[in-house]
């Protein structure tokens, strides 16, 4: 019974007709497959946001470039961020989330399986509702459809003088809905970890990737509520003659940026944490040793929550604050720096002696570390406020949320992608076309990102459609497109790996890994009740306790 | 510490409390340091002293060009700011006091200092203070609109003889220019009967438009429309006829004039020197 119910799996489907399945799908509540429906769902939006970064590249490959209008790059900028963000990075680390923390305590689903397919399914409205307005919306000057103020959509370029037609509606609604979606699904993964633990998992004995996630939940909790309000209050000025940003009505343009970035800089860290957390299970499994440092992780892990409510200023260093707000804004967002450095020391530590298998999710792990600590360098030059006085807004701080966001993030989650696998579909993906993915992928990367800070430090502003070519910047903005090809040819590969590996992969056991964290005790895929007896832990590492029963963790913690 | 009876295992690892401190506190070190660098570094900037014989500028900016007013010198001008040279033996800094017309925009000259945004409603303020003579460019720096990539901006440190021949120049009105071409006079009546004074200013005359940049000494500035296009008279005319052409989105309408409006307008514009 249990193997029929999985639609994902390749073999026993006879049966059941394609449109059975789909609504199986549709009306699910099992959060195994929500989690598969965001990575899905994050995956096609994914392409879209590749699509728009690419046009965009292409028209800057050469000065004075003629690719598109001025109109069309300003609503791909727009799309490809708030599309990132919102409805790639969030989805996909939600279905990392949703799939794994469930496993990974010993529960059998998450506490509100209802309310959980409610937050994928009005997330999945929220990217609708925005991707509409290619249909319904019209953009500055009547001309266009999709919206073109910018990700962080300053005011008063959104009021109903600058913003006219209903482009701007579509963003506002769009991201108002999916954030009501975050909010519930945060929720859940709070509640599940706080009451649904099996006995024994003392919160100190959670796996990292469920102490980061705890916290990942609660900067959701706290940072997605002033977004809701600031949108509310947008449309408030937009259609009931409200003057919150109306500036020519002696509104705030200001008071727009707190509210965006007290949202948008936890933002970040609710992004980044998830994928420290993938990379904290990774590490230590491939590397035979245990997490180094535990409990002061989960304390940094804590303290990157806390800081990261405190810094959202430093995105407005230019905004003419007082002397004395910017200081404090720079000695909160350099304090983040301290746990953060003690996360990537912690990881070096559990390498360090380990027996290093480098498979693909290894690589990926080893690069994001090196390239998550680039990002954080230009992290702390761009902390410091006179340094983003000259490179904030430039091409600089492109290259470096790129860094962080791509080099980091995304790495984790290729990371991630081929580390569950094999749990979620039960087959191995392969490992040649995992290293081609990763090989490419990286040069790629590095090619696009490292020239990046070139053209900011010569003086090149974002967010321009074009540029002359008398300022020194046309040769490294040809190597930044340049370097998109390899990463597009990467992204290929992977998703050929996750087809071809789907039909033809090595059938991968419970526990291809010989890892020790709960889910892999389990069978691959695992039967929609997860486990059929309630496990029983007494240590951190419940898997290598079994394994080494000579030798368990509990007689050390 | 452990070693695992099990060969194929490295030894294992759980941490050290002391390697865990000498990383957290040499951080907060560095930190702290760094803070108090930045912190003096902030207070020198921000909190300068103003010197007597500074320059204020007025920068206003629109969508999407620049408008620079020098109260006290009677001189009105646009995207091209001149500014006298600076020394440290008797520095003449230029204060800016930044303001907006409409949204968000941000002055960034990279060679002269970091960049300061000019917001609607709100009062900003930068100095430069340039020991350079010479030609500075620059740009907008905050997504202000469709246009936002051809706001271009020009900053000319001249020597103080050269900025106060300058501020002469541009401190006369343009009825003081004679209009000697029949032509030019006959573009000066179009100017005057149509919509083009509804937007521009040009001194001396009827025209007193806020909209757009002032005119009244149009010829003395090196480009037109922002930075998109240089200033010639083949330039100024396709400007006036399909602004699209030059700078697609701009606020500067279509003035859909004859053939032989449009050189005579181009005529008048040629004589605001």
């Amino acid at each position: 019974m249990a193997s029929e119910t999985l639609a994902i799996a390749p073999t026993g489907l006879s049966t059941r007709s394609l449109a059975e399945r789909l609504h199986e799908w549709a009306v699910t509540v099992d959060h195994k497959r929500l989690g598969i429906l965001y990575i899905g769902y994050a995956l096609v939006f994914l392409v879209i946001g590749g699509v728009e970064a690419t046009i965009m590249r292409v028209q800057l490959a050469v000065p004075n470039n003629h690719f598109v209008s001025p109109q069309v790059f300003n609503r791909m900028f727009t799309m490809h961020g708030t599309t990132m963000i919102f409805f790639v990075a969030m989805p996909i680390l939600f279905g990392f989330s949703n799939y794994t923390v469930p496993l990974m305590i010993g529960a059998r689903d998450m506490a509100f399986p209802r309310l959980n397919a409610w937050g994928f399914w009005m997330s999945a409205l929220g990217g609708i509702i925005l991707y509409f307005s290619f249909i319904g919306g019209f953009g500055l000057y009547g001309a266009g459809s999709a919206p073109d103020v910018g990700w962080f959509a300053y005011a008063p370029l959104t009021s109903p003088a600058f913003s006219v037609g209903h482009s701007t509606d579509y963003w506002i609604v769009g991201l108002l809905v999916s954030g009501f979606g975050s909010i519930a699904t945060a929720l859940n993964v709070m509640t599940t970890i706080l009451c649904m633990r099996c006995p024994g998992m003392k919160l100190g004995r959670m796996p990292l990737f469920v102490w980061m996630n705890t916290v990942m939940a609660g900067l959701v909790l706290v940072a997605i509520g002033p977004l809701t309000a600031a949108q509310l209050m947008l449309l408030i000025d937009r259609y009931l003659g409200g003057h919150f940003f109306d500036t020519q009505a002696g509104g705030s343009a200001v008071i727009w940026m707190h509210f965006f970035w007290i949202f948008g800089h936890p933002e970040v860290y609710i992004l980044v944490l998830p994928a420290f957390a993938i990379v904290s299970e990774v590490i230590p499994v491939f590397s035979r040793k245990p997490i180094f440092g535990y409990s002061i992780m989960v304390a940094a892990t804590v303290s990157i929550g806390f800081i990261s409510l405190g810094v959202w200023a430093h995105h407005m260093f230019t905004v003419g604050m007082t002397s004395y707000a910017n200081a404090f804004f720079v000695a909160s967002t350099a304090a983040i720096a301290v746990p953060t450095g003690i996360k990537i020391f912690n990881w070096v530590g559990t390498m360090w002696g380990g027996k290093i298998i480098y498979k693909t999710p290894m690589l990926f792990c080893v690069a994001f570390l090196c390239q998550f600590l680039i990002a954080g360098l230009t992290g702390i030059m761009l902390a410091t406020a006179p340094f983003d006085w000259q490179l904030g807004n430039s091409y600089f701080v492109v290259a470096h949320f790129h860094y962080v966001i791509l080099g980091g993030i995304v790495m984790a989650v290729f990371a991630g992608s081929y580390y569950w696998y094999p749990k979620v579909l039960g087959k191995m993906m392969n490992e040649t076309l995992g290293k081609w993915h990763f090989w490419l992928f990286v040069i790629g990367f590095h090619l696009t990102f490292d020239f990046m800070h070139v053209p900011g430090l010569l003086g090149m502003p974002r967010r321009v459609y074009t540029y002359e070519a008398s300022r020194g910047w046309e040769i490294w903005n040809l190597i930044v497109s340049i370097g998109v090809i390899f990463q597009i040819i990467g992204i290929l590969l992977w998703v050929a790996d996750v087809i071809w590996s789907y039909y033809k992969g090595e059938i991968a056991g419970n526990d291809p890994w010989d890892a020790w964290t709960l889910e892999w005790h389990t069978t691959s895929p695992p039967p929609e009740y997860n486990y059929a007896e309630i496990p029983v832990i007494r240590s951190r590492r419940p898997l290598w306790d079994l394994k080494h029963p000579e030798d368990p963790d509990w007689k050390y913690e | 510490m452990r070693r695992s009876d099990d060969h194929r295992e490295p030894p294992q690892v759980y941490g050290s409390n002391q390697i865990e401190l000498a990383w957290t506190v040499i951080p907060v070190l560095i930190v702290v340091m760094l803070f108090l660098a930045t912190a003096r570094v902030i207070a020198q900037v921000q909190d300068a002293d103003r010197s007597p014989d500074s320059i204020d500028v007025t920068a206003i900016g629109h969508q999407f060009w620049w408008e620079f007013r020098y109260p006290g010198l009677g001189v009105v001008t646009a995207n091209e700011l001149h500014i006298p040279v600076s020394d440290s033996v008797s520095p003449t800094p230029t204060f800016l006091k930044l303001l907006s017309a409409d949204t968000d925009h941000s002055f960034w000259v990279p060679r002269l200092a970091g960049k300061t945004d000019l917001i609607p409603n709100r009062v900003n303020q930068m100095w430069i203070d340039p020991h350079h003579t010479g030609l500075y460019l620059g740009q907008c720096a905050q997504y202000c609109g469709t246009q936002h990539a051809l706001m271009l901006l020009r900053v000319y440190v001249d020597s103080r003889s050269d900025f106060d021949a300058w501020v002469r120049s541009q401190s006369r009105s343009a009825v003081a220019v004679a209009l000697t071409n029949a032509d030019a006079a006959k573009g000066r009546e179009i100017f005057e009967a149509t919509s083009c004074i509804n937007c521009h200013t040009v001194r001396g005359t009827v025209a007193d438009g806020r909209f757009g940049p002032d005119l009244t000494h149009l010829m003395s500035r090196e480009e037109i429309a922002a930075g998109a296009a240089t200033n010639t008279p083949a330039n100024l005319k396709l400007w006036i006829e399909d602004p699209d052409a030059i700078k697609p989105g701009s606020l500067m309408p279509a003035m859909r004039l004859t053939e032989q409006d449009l050189n005579s307008l181009t005529a008048y514009m040629e004589t605001l020197r």
